[in-house]
């Protein structure tokens, strides 16, 4: 007997998965720490933004306010129907709320941060340049002269194929 | 007292837990790319601000696209690939071409667009405008500094920056 069981623990030994959790808690703190939390929840608009080249990063994510314009998603349609609308927070707004808006972010602000605040315009690449306008001067007005047009990283010309 | 044997706490299913915590942590990750073209607005409108100084034509770049997307440089019809280098040609002339700019403090690019223009075109054509003057002062650097721009120190990197300003004036299109 003892023949044979000898002959059973000759298989290759099992592999030790004791460093398995420091494994995965590796790659938690990653993605934790990679992970921003939205603040602004929902989407409501559908935004692809344009591509270009000359861009710079963003650096301080807390200083920025974010203005999403592009077309309802489907949802939506029926209530505000497929012209391009803007999105503040997590609500469509209109041209004249962005001025209240950009100035009750900059009152959340420390007094040190306010002349650093940027407002960042998420804007679909085939809406017309007149909302933009609109929302340019109503910046204009409540003196937030720092404004980033939000693109991803990539050729110019990637912009207008198909 | 007898010693008693601390029982060990099976630690078997803490990969389980990591696990969990970690797919939660990778479905909510949205890795946000926070890049863009950063401007800065010109101050509002000011009633008794003096009117501004009246620019001699040819120092000025003039722009106009249209509802179509399509461009006019100049009165001449030109595609988005063509801006860098008209726009380089336009500010490094310094008196070179009677028609062009004098030098590059007084060269302005005008951009005129309408309210119909799309605003991947408007992004194309200012990014391509960054990028001329960008080369421009890469080129500047290299050349007196021996170092690429971002490398210069704050003091030189302005001191480009007075070389070759950017100025680039947007108009507002009438509804």
């Amino acid at each position: 007997m003892g023949k044979f069981s000898k002959k059973k623990d000759s298989g290759t030994p099992a592999i030790s998965t004791a460093s398995l959790p420091d494994i995965v808690f590796m790659l938690l703190f990653f993605f934790m720490v990679a992970t921003v939390m939205r603040e602004n929840g929902e989407k409501k608009v559908t935004v692809r933004m344009p591509s270009a080249d000359q861009v710079k990063k963003i650096e301080k994510k807390s200083l920025v306010s974010y203005i999403y314009v592009g077309t309802p998603i489907k949802k939506y349609q029926a209530q505000f129907g497929k012209e391009p609308r803007i999105q503040l927070s997590d609500a469509f707004a209109n041209v004249n709320d962005i001025g209240p808006f950009v100035l009750k972010e900059k009152a959340a602000k420390r007094e040190e941060e306010k002349p650093l605040m940027i407002t960042s315009i998420k804007a679909d690449a085939n809406v017309g340049m007149g909302i933009i306008t609109d929302i340019k001067e109503e910046l204009r007005k409540v003196n937030a002269l720092k404004v980033n047009y939000s693109t991803k990283k990539g050729n110019v010309m990637s912009n207008f194929k198909n | 007292m007898a010693k008693r044997k601390l029982q060990e706490i099976n630690a078997g299913s803490m990969a389980d837990i990591a696990f969990l915590l970690l797919i939660f942590f990778l479905v909510t990750t949205t890795m946000e790319s926070n890049y863009g073209i950063r401007r800065k607005l010109p101050p509002p409108e000011d009633k008794n601000q003096p009117p501004p100084p009246i620019i001699k034509k040819k120092n000025v770049l003039e722009i106009v696209i249209n509802g179509n997307d399509k461009m006019m440089i100049e009165e001449e019809p030109a595609e988005v690939k063509d801006v860098k280098k008209i726009a380089i040609d336009f500010i490094t002339n310094n008196g070179k071409n009677p028609e062009s700019s004098d030098n590059p403090q007084k060269a302005v690019i005008s951009l005129k667009h309408t309210r119909e223009t799309s605003y991947k075109m408007y992004v194309s054509v200012y990014n391509e405008l960054i990028a001329a003057y960008n080369n421009i002062r890469e080129r500047y650097a290299k050349q007196k500094y021996g170092k690429p721009f971002d490398k210069l120190t704050e003091d030189e990197q302005k001191k480009v920056k007075d070389i070759y300003p950017q100025k680039i004036a947007e108009s507002i299109p009438k509804r």
